[in-house]
């Protein structure tokens, strides 16, 4: 197209300049720590969540993060809805019972407790920030229902953190009381070594391995942080793929309209 | 396309209107037969993407403000209810959080291109200012929306940038209070934040009216700079523009949709989905992408009150630019050394973006300096200085000529002098 090729003639220097700033600006950033890249499925235009995965990953949240981190945003109906771990409504119904929660108060005014059902939330580990702080050196463990989001490279960071505890501390780092891991910011972290083999029994018989359950634990954070997701991926291929042979017709048509104008 | 059209009402019910409220004849006038020159290229069709972004934006927004709860207990959640429970709130929510910054993108793509025809010279002084006011509004709801989240960066940002307005003198104070709502960011100061964010699109949307009014009273500016001589330079806006903006909007949506669906939180803060802690600070707090420029001008300042003086500065001397380059010849493609001066002035721009985001210390400060003075003195020397000294290069005499490579040349001088032809024969006609 004429137009297109006059304005990179006429702009050519201003094109080159970006060109060199955008190089040289990627140059200087690559110097950061890298975080281990195990690969998901999740990842790319066409990625699905691994469901079996997913599955997994729960039973490491329930059985072992679930002690000392909330999911405030979940309720136990998501783990049953389209796009997640996808367990039966049945399966969903008697994890949710297994738990209870306090639901107002009868006409005495005694607090009613009843077990949870579907449309409750995670229950909470703590009552409130500050008896979470006294448990745990001080430290806030952080509510993990948009931690992916909420970090830099998210579930890459996240997975190298939990897989990435070391015996081993530097000899000119003083960490305290703390637990030494490299890609925490700083080196000590509050959070002791959660995960070790066999610290749970998977259900589908998969070896619980740290470097399996850490895979797993990540993959259902990343779904939790955004459920919506492959919903998501899946209506940008439409909506894209309508706008390509929209943009086609188009190009045809300006072409066709400015083939007589001089 | 024919200069001497007129519109003529074709049935009875038309005939009918346009006696009592020529909405009609408004809508050819304007929109239909209204005559542009034919020689656009691409840069101008940001007018029209800019448009469809404020209106996305609107849109999107009531929808959002339906299921959002303006309250700092309550506004991270409903968020995260939008994004979870909402059907398509998802959608809805990535797109207005990343129209803002495909907003922000075209406006300055938009201004750049302005910059470069040299569109704010005479007679089209007021389309610049009014734009220039757009965009300060534009800042302003841009900001006070990336608080409504509630997460650590709204709440530092929206402390930080508060804050600013302590420095001032003697009123500083109070009106911070004002603003605020109190002495510190909390509830009364995302009330507020919601209601005039809610608010100000309505009042961009009345000034985009001004603008494009303004627009159709002088007629485009076009590449060569060159004012419209008589009905050989323009073509009609529809098709020709109607169909050229289209194809240039669905370009610019296939990126758009490219973030909303594939990378929604590459432009946002990763610690922003963070619930805001006032007894926690971030270790860096950064603005939206769209502000680092500014940003970076004011930490290039030792002196809080100049940083911050700079940093309004730098948006209030663009009122000034028509009075400011005084040269005839419009278009940068006739000036070598604006072309020149102006391509480093985009750099420096694109620094100061990059530098905004980088702690203030070392060759960062020292480069962010050096970029805030390219900054001011590319508008408040080097344009002056150049209006007096520059020769521009031999010119065509028409856009017509122009386009058909004709080697007539004129010296360039007293080419934008006088009323365009058109812009007379427009207001005639009425």
């Amino acid at each position: 197209m004429n137009i297109f090729k006059n304005i990179f003639k006429n702009n050519f220097y201003f094109f080159l300049i970006l060109f060199i700033i955008s190089g040289s600006v990627s140059a200087a950033e690559g110097t950061t720590f890298k975080n281990q890249k195990p690969g998901f499925s999740f990842e790319g235009p066409f990625g699905k969540f691994d469901k079996e995965s997913l599955k997994r990953g729960y039973q490491v949240y329930s059985e072992v993060c679930s002690a000392c981190h909330g999911m405030k945003q979940l309720s136990f109906r998501n783990l049953s809805q389209p796009g997640g771990p996808e367990f039966s409504v049945e399966k969903v119904k008697a994890i949710a019972s297994g738990y209870s929660i306090i639901d107002g108060t009868n006409e005495y005014g005694e607090p009613i407790e009843r077990s949870m059902v579907l449309t409750d939330r995670f229950p909470k580990p703590y009552g409130s920030k500050d008896e979470a702080k006294a448990a745990n050196n001080g430290a806030y463990p952080p509510d993990l229902s948009l931690i992916v989001k909420a970090r830099v490279d998210g579930y890459n960071y996240l997975y190298s953190l939990l897989n990435g505890y070391e015996e081993e501390i530097p000899e000119d780092l003083d960490i305290g009381d703390l637990s030494y891991n490299p890609w925490f910011p700083g080196g000590a972290i509050a959070m002791y070594q959660p995960l070790y083999d066999e610290s749970v029994e998977y259900e589908d018989g998969t070896i619980a391995t740290i470097d399996q359950m850490s895979y797993d634990v990540t993959n259902f954070l990343a779904w939790a942080a955004e459920p919506t997701m492959e919903e998501r991926k899946k209506l940008g291929f439409i909506v894209m793929g309508f706008l390509f042979i929209f943009l086609i017709l188009m190009y045809l048509s300006v072409n066709r309209l400015f083939k007589d104008v001089h | 396309m024919n200069h001497d059209y007129q519109y003529t009402p074709k049935n009875g019910f038309s005939k009918w209107l346009d006696k009592r409220l020529p909405l009609m004849r408004f809508a050819d006038e304007n929109l239909l037969s209204f005559p542009t020159p034919k020689n656009l290229n691409y840069f101008y069709t940001f007018g029209f993407i800019l448009t469809m972004c404020l209106v996305t934006q609107i849109i999107t927004g009531i929808v959002l403000a339906m299921h959002y709860v303006p309250n700092t207990l309550l506004a991270f959640d409903s968020i995260e209810h939008i994004m979870r429970d909402v059907n398509y709130g998802w959608l809805i929510r990535y797109t207005h959080s990343n129209g803002a910054s495909m907003f922000f993108l075209a406006v300055f793509i938009h201004m750049f291109r302005g910059l470069y025809y040299g569109s704010y010279k005479e007679p089209r002084e007021i389309i610049w200012i009014l734009g220039v006011v757009i965009f300060l509004l534009m800042i302003i709801t841009g900001f006070m929306g990336y608080v409504l989240p509630w997460g650590q960066m709204s709440f530092w940002g929206a402390t930080v940038i508060t804050n600013l307005v302590a420095t001032i003198p003697v009123i500083g104070e109070p009106v911070l209070t004002l603003l605020l709502g109190g002495y510190s960011v909390d509830n009364p100061t995302l009330n507020r934040f919601f209601s005039l964010h809610y608010l100000l699109p309505f009042v961009i949307f009345g000034v985009v009216i001004l603008h494009i009014w303004a627009l159709h009273v002088t007629g485009n500016n076009n590449p060569t700079g060159i004012e419209v001589k008589d009905s050989k330079d323009t073509i009609s806006f529809h098709p020709y523009y109607t169909v050229k903006d289209l194809f240039a909007y669905i370009v610019f949506l296939l990126m758009f949709c490219y973030f909303i669906f594939y990378n929604p939180n590459i432009l946002g803060h990763p610690d922003n989905y963070i619930e805001a802690d006032p007894m926690l600070t971030p270790a860096h707090i950064v603005p939206e992408w769209y502000l680092l420029p500014f940003y970076a001008i004011l930490r290039a300042v030792p002196d809080k009150l100049m940083g911050v003086l700079l940093m309004f500065g730098s948006i209030v001397v663009l009122f000034f630019l028509p009075w400011l380059d005084t040269m005839k010849v419009k278009s940068a493609r006739y000036r070598p050394l604006y072309k020149i001066f102006f391509l480093l002035f985009v750099v420096s721009c694109l620094l100061l973006g990059y530098l905004g985001a980088k702690a203030p210390e070392g060759i960062y400060l020292f480069l962010s300096r050096v970029s805030t003075i390219y900054y001011f003195a590319f508008f408040l020397v080097i344009m002056p200085v150049l209006s007096r000294i520059e020769k521009p290069l031999p010119m065509p005499i028409g856009i017509s000529n122009s386009a058909l490579n004709n080697s007539v040349y004129d010296s360039g001088d007293g080419i934008a002098s006088g009323a365009p032809s058109y812009a007379m024969d427009s207001v005639n006609r009425h």
